[in-house]
């Protein structure tokens, strides 16, 4: 569970108030708070952190590769409050296996973009997303380009093929 | 397989409704080469008449993979990246990164070093929305204003010329403070520009302001309530022109922003005047800024004391045997940054600019996250455009003040 520092914050306290598993770890490094939630408690979490917690703004959206660690991915959600001035960021590990995660468009609409961004980028997909097709490279490209195992020169494509 | 073009948009094809009675519609390809999208931003109107009933932003044309070349490259080199996201706010965005890799480094930066720092944000953030509103006018008609920005903006290049040697990739904010030793007179050139610009702006408004045309265009076009630009993901003079009141230099101040007095302008009316209002006032607020700078400037080290992340000195390394050690390493193995993650909200001209850093404790970053304004307030196009004429779009995509090359990356 939670140590007790984290517990003591106002936003955590609130999370284990209303649902004692909707987090399972966290951390406090530098001043800015971590929390690791499940697939499925992400939806509804979010929905309590807009709703309870004034978390009106998503600031964005993303995804850490821990190739070759299992599992491999961290989607990463910055929340930001503005009433309470308050910073939050919640992860969810996703396996290579399954790497899906429901979507979070319904909670705040400017999800669209970023899901569609680390779908793209990762090769994690949402379920539920109202648009799920890649976002900055062409739709026919092949492979993941932010996956560590995606080279940074030399893969097939060239400008020469276009 | 070579793709063909409705292989690479197949809805191009299911775009105009086949069923007979249904509403005639014309799909227009907006981009990605029109001189109004400021970049190669390609934008996709279905049209009923004069009126754009669906709009779709396709973006990716300027992609040039920044953030997996920054897992290639070492800590420092990192920020030269910086600078070729948004070409015209390149050193709040050195600025962003390099508060993100201190933030982990755990360095202390000197005062003068932090109030160089603020002082060169804020000729920055006058030299974008100067290029705005030189460029908005134009797109809305106005010629004459176009000009005069430019002439203000050559000035403030000129000024980041003297800084860094460069015009615009200036790379002048480093981790640890500054690139170089700001030149000798630099203070009497960034005088000579700031005291004359609060009556030039007074000038520049007053053109538009008194301008029936641009106000015909401006007012009352492209409104959107705060509660759908805050859901969307909007950040900057746009959420300040609907009427909060948020800005990161006084929410969350970074490098010494708390010391200086300025006022953050809002609007109500969350149309494209209020957009234009909010960033005339904000060139003022960030001249009072720079004349605080100015005349409180600190005296001392223009960069940290931090030998194990930072190159020492010439002179020491030449004297001392510690200095040169700290030399070798950091030249052969890179500076490391010890393991962890730093998220540093900064506020640049278009809103708010981050970079989540991820060190696994080595000389390269795991994973650089550039969380970009533009990108953010790029998703509010759809529902700016729809509903309105398609000479609308035009004033709608000016005031959104997006660099493409910042939503790309």
């Amino acid at each position: 569970m939670l140590p007790a520092e984290i517990l003591s914050l106002p936003t955590p306290a609130a999370i284990a108030a209303w649902d004692g598993a909707a987090v399972d770890g966290g951390s406090l490094d530098r001043g800015e708070l971590v929390l690791w939630t499940t697939r499925e408690k992400l939806p509804s979490l979010c929905r309590f952190l807009k709703g309870q917690r004034q978390f009106t703004r998503l600031s964005a959206v993303t995804c850490i590769d821990r190739f070759p660690l299992e599992p491999r991915f961290e989607v990463v959600y910055l929340l930001h409050s503005i009433p309470n001035n308050e910073r939050l960021r919640l992860k969810v590990a996703v396996p290579s296996q399954d790497a899906s995660l429901p979507s979070v468009c319904g909670v705040w609409t400017g999800a669209n973009w970023y899901e569609r961004e680390v779908f793209d980028m990762f090769g994690v997909r949402f379920e539920g997303h109202p648009d799920p097709r890649r976002i900055l490279m062409p739709d026919y490209w092949e492979g993941h380009p932010l996956r560590k195992d995606f080279p940074v020169h030399g893969h097939k494509y060239s400008y020469k093929d276009e | 397989m070579q793709p063909t073009d409705t292989a690479l948009d197949p809805r191009l094809a299911q775009e105009t409704p086949e069923a007979p009675g249904a509403p005639r519609r014309m799909v227009l390809n907006m981009g990605p080469q029109h001189p109004s999208t400021h970049g190669v931003l390609r934008v996709v109107l279905e049209l009923d008449g004069e009126i754009v009933t669906k709009a779709r932003p396709e973006i990716g044309y300027l992609h040039t993979g920044i953030e997996k070349q920054a897992e290639a490259l070492g800590w420092q080199q990192v920020v030269t990246l910086t600078d070729r996201m948004d070409y015209l706010a390149n050193l709040s965005n050195n600025l962003a990164y390099a508060l993100s890799v201190e933030k982990l480094l755990g360095i202390e930066i000197p005062p003068m070093a932090q109030w160089m720092r603020v002082l060169l944000a804020e000729l920055c953030r006058i030299n974008s929305h100067v290029v705005w509103l030189g460029t908005h006018a134009l797109d809305l008609g106005a010629m004459t204003v176009f000009f005069y920005c430019f002439r203000e903006r050559e000035e403030l290049l000129r000024i980041f010329e003297m800084f860094s040697g460069q015009r615009m990739m200036t790379s002048y904010i480093r981790i640890g403070g500054l690139a170089l030793e700001p030149p000798r007179g630099w203070d009497r050139a960034v005088r000579n520009f700031i005291r004359g610009l609060p009556a030039k702006v007074d000038e520049y408004e007053a053109l538009l302001k008194e301008n029936p045309i641009f106000l015909k265009r401006t007012q009352g076009v492209a409104e959107l309530p705060l509660e759908r630009l805050l859901d969307l993901g909007v950040t900057g003079p746009m959420i300040r022109a609907a009427g909060l009141a948020w800005d990161i230099r006084k929410a969350e101040p970074y490098s010494s922003y708390d010391q200086f007095h300025f006022q953050i302008p809002v609007r109500t009316e969350s149309d494209v005047y209020a957009r234009f209002l909010v960033r005339m006032e904000e060139i003022r607020q960030s001249a009072r800024i720079v004349e605080q700078a100015l005349d409180g400037m600190p005296e001392g080290p223009w960069k940290a004391d931090a030998p194990h992340a930072l190159l020492p000195d010439r002179e020491k390394m030449k004297t001392q045997m510690e200095a040169l050690i700290y030399h070798f390493k950091i030249v052969t193995e890179g500076m490391r940054v010890p393991a962890g993650e730093a998220y540093v909200p900064v506020e640049s001209p278009r809103g708010e600019i981050g970079f989540y850093v991820v060190s696994d404790g080595s000389s390269q970053p795991w994973r650089v996250f550039m969380r970009t304004p533009s990108f953010g307030n790029l998703q509010a196009l759809p529902e700016l455009f729809e509903g309105r004429l398609i000479a609308d779009t035009i004033a709608a995509l000016g005031s959104m003040d997006f660099v493409l090359g910042d939503v790309d990356r």
